[in-house]
């Protein structure tokens, strides 16, 4: 049996109660009162998720944005410092190798926020597609995240009011952290960066300040509602962004890992595409279950499943045939065997009736 | 959510669920160590009122945000009655796994295997062996 990793917080998950499992090699709360109240306090107030497993490298030097810009597949030339972007680091095929975001802190300077799941994946491809006058630091170990997210969020923590993807220094009840304007559940809210020995202290802070303790139960429901996609569900080094619908990430205008067959798939038009659904019938869709043709036979794939807090019902995403992808398209979800009625349906599956972004 | 308890009246299978047997009748539930288990309920996919349960098989599913359970006949009978309210409210479960959480209520076709299952000291340690 492998150990399991710990995030400086774990002391603070058993004294809250946290029910601790097994992810991406590290031993994370999956939730504290409940995935529902976490979930709906982060769509109503305000919700704290140690976000610490995720990998962070640096990337800098004169070449570091020439680098970049060959392997990642969104265009730095639209960020400037102070700037953040969600991208892509794609294959040879067009396949997805990870989706993170790239912090750009200087011209020749960038931070990458990636999955933990996928750290060493894309440390070896960075190291693989080496540049001289890049140097590429793998520096997780030096950091925690907290993201705290939901419409009170900047209030709860007096934070001044930014556009969504900036980043900047700040302070925060006497303690430093970097505070990036991004996040992973549609809601307003920062995630906040800091050294690993402050990870606690800013913990305390922060609960301290009303927001919910939150587990990666209701980070999963919670992005799933909005229809982000997670890496190893719905996209993955198999799957190409434009079916995923991630054509808008991909820069098709420079050159990257994969451009030229992801041009290619934009222009014959993707065989399938990752649709969102919701269901008609009581029941809950997970990941792997059919969804069928009329002739009862499978016609694609659920990639991510669940009961939607906010919509209390069964939602998810998964790829269908591009005839049956639009919205209206009425589909059926093998259910452990029995046929259950859903419709496809624009994205996002759920949104604010006030848009906040992030 | 209620506090843990395992009644004195009940009968217990080992896959945590209970039946409270009443002469010839008697009425299935899942037991406070599961629904803790699964966390909040959020769907019951009932049986249809008229089929037959056997003793050790799935007879429904319950489900919560992250998680499917298999739901196990304690015993063996003839379903007269599904908890229509749990199916609309399966968080019922949760708040009352003993009482207003019940899932279906059976004709038994099989008193004898009553002798099989646990009282409620027996599924007390049961529980403490599976740590």
């Amino acid at each position: 049996m492998q150990t399991l990793l710990r995030t400086p917080l774990f002391d603070r998950h058993v004294a809250l109660g946290a029910r601790l499992v097994p992810f991406a090699g590290w031993e994370m709360p999956v939730q504290y009162e409940g995935v529902i109240p976490e979930h709906l306090a982060v769509r109503r107030d305000c919700g704290v998720f140690d976000v610490s497993h995720m990998g962070e490298f640096e990337v800098e030097g004169p070449r570091a944005r020439e680098y970049l810009q060959g392997l990642l597949s969104n265009d730095l030339d639209r960020i400037e410092p102070g700037k953040a972007q969600y991208t892509l680091l794609t294959n040879e095929d067009g396949g997805i190798v990870d989706d993170l975001i790239v912090y750009e802190r200087a011209r020749d300077r960038f931070l990458l926020i990636v999955n933990a799941a996928n750290r060493e994946a894309d440390l070896a491809w960075l190291r693989d597609h080496e540049l001289d006058g890049a140097e590429i630091r793998d520096v997780s170990d030096d950091y925690a995240l907290l993201a705290v997210q939901g419409p009170r969020s900047l209030e709860r923590l007096d934070l001044p009011e930014a556009p969504a993807f900036t980043f900047a220094d700040g302070e925060f009840d006497g303690g430093a952290c970097v505070v990036n304007r991004t996040g992973y559940t549609g809601e307003l809210g920062v995630e906040l960066l800091v050294p690993t020995a402050d990870a606690g202290a800013l913990w305390d802070r922060v609960v301290a300040r009303g927001a919910v303790p939150c587990g990666l139960g209701a980070r999963d429901t919670l992005r799933l509602e909005v229809c982000y996609p997670l890496h190893g569900n719905d996209i993955g080094p198999d799957t190409d962004a434009i079916s995923a619908g991630l054509g808008w990430v991909c820069a098709l205008d420079k050159e990257f890992t994969g451009a030229s067959v992801l041009r290619a798939i934009k222009e014959e038009g993707p065989a399938q595409r990752l649709a969102a659904f919701v269901m008609e019938e009581r029941a809950i869709p997970r990941q792997g279950m059919a969804f069928l043709g009329d002739d009862g036979e499978p016609v694609g794939v659920v990639t991510s499943g669940s009961h939607s807090p906010s919509l209390e019902r069964g939602i998810g995403m998964g790829y269908v045939p591009t005839a049956l992808a639009a919205p209206g398209t009425e589909l059926t979800v093998d259910v452990r065997g029995r046929p259950r009625r859903g419709r496809v349906v624009k994205k996002p599956i759920y949104q604010r009736e006030e848009r906040n972004g992030g | 959510m209620a506090a843990e308890s395992y009644p004195d009246d009940l009968l217990y299978h080992p896959g945590h669920d209970w039946a409270r047997i009443d002469g010839d009748e008697a009425t299935f539930g899942i037991t406070w160590f599961a629904q803790d288990a699964l966390g909040e309920l959020v769907h019951y996919e009932a049986p249809e009122a008229g089929s037959s349960v056997a003793k050790d098989r799935t007879y429904s599913e319950v489900e919560s945000v992250k998680a499917v359970s298999d739901v196990i006949a304690p015993l063996s009978g003839e379903i007269l009655e599904v908890n229509a309210a749990v199916a609309e409210a399966p968080e019922t479960v949760n708040a009352d796994p003993y009482g207003e959480g019940w899932l279906v209520r059976v004709r038994l076709t099989e008193p004898g295997e009553a002798g099989s299952l646990m009282d409620a000291e027996a599924y007390r340690r049961h529980l403490a062996e599976q740590g």
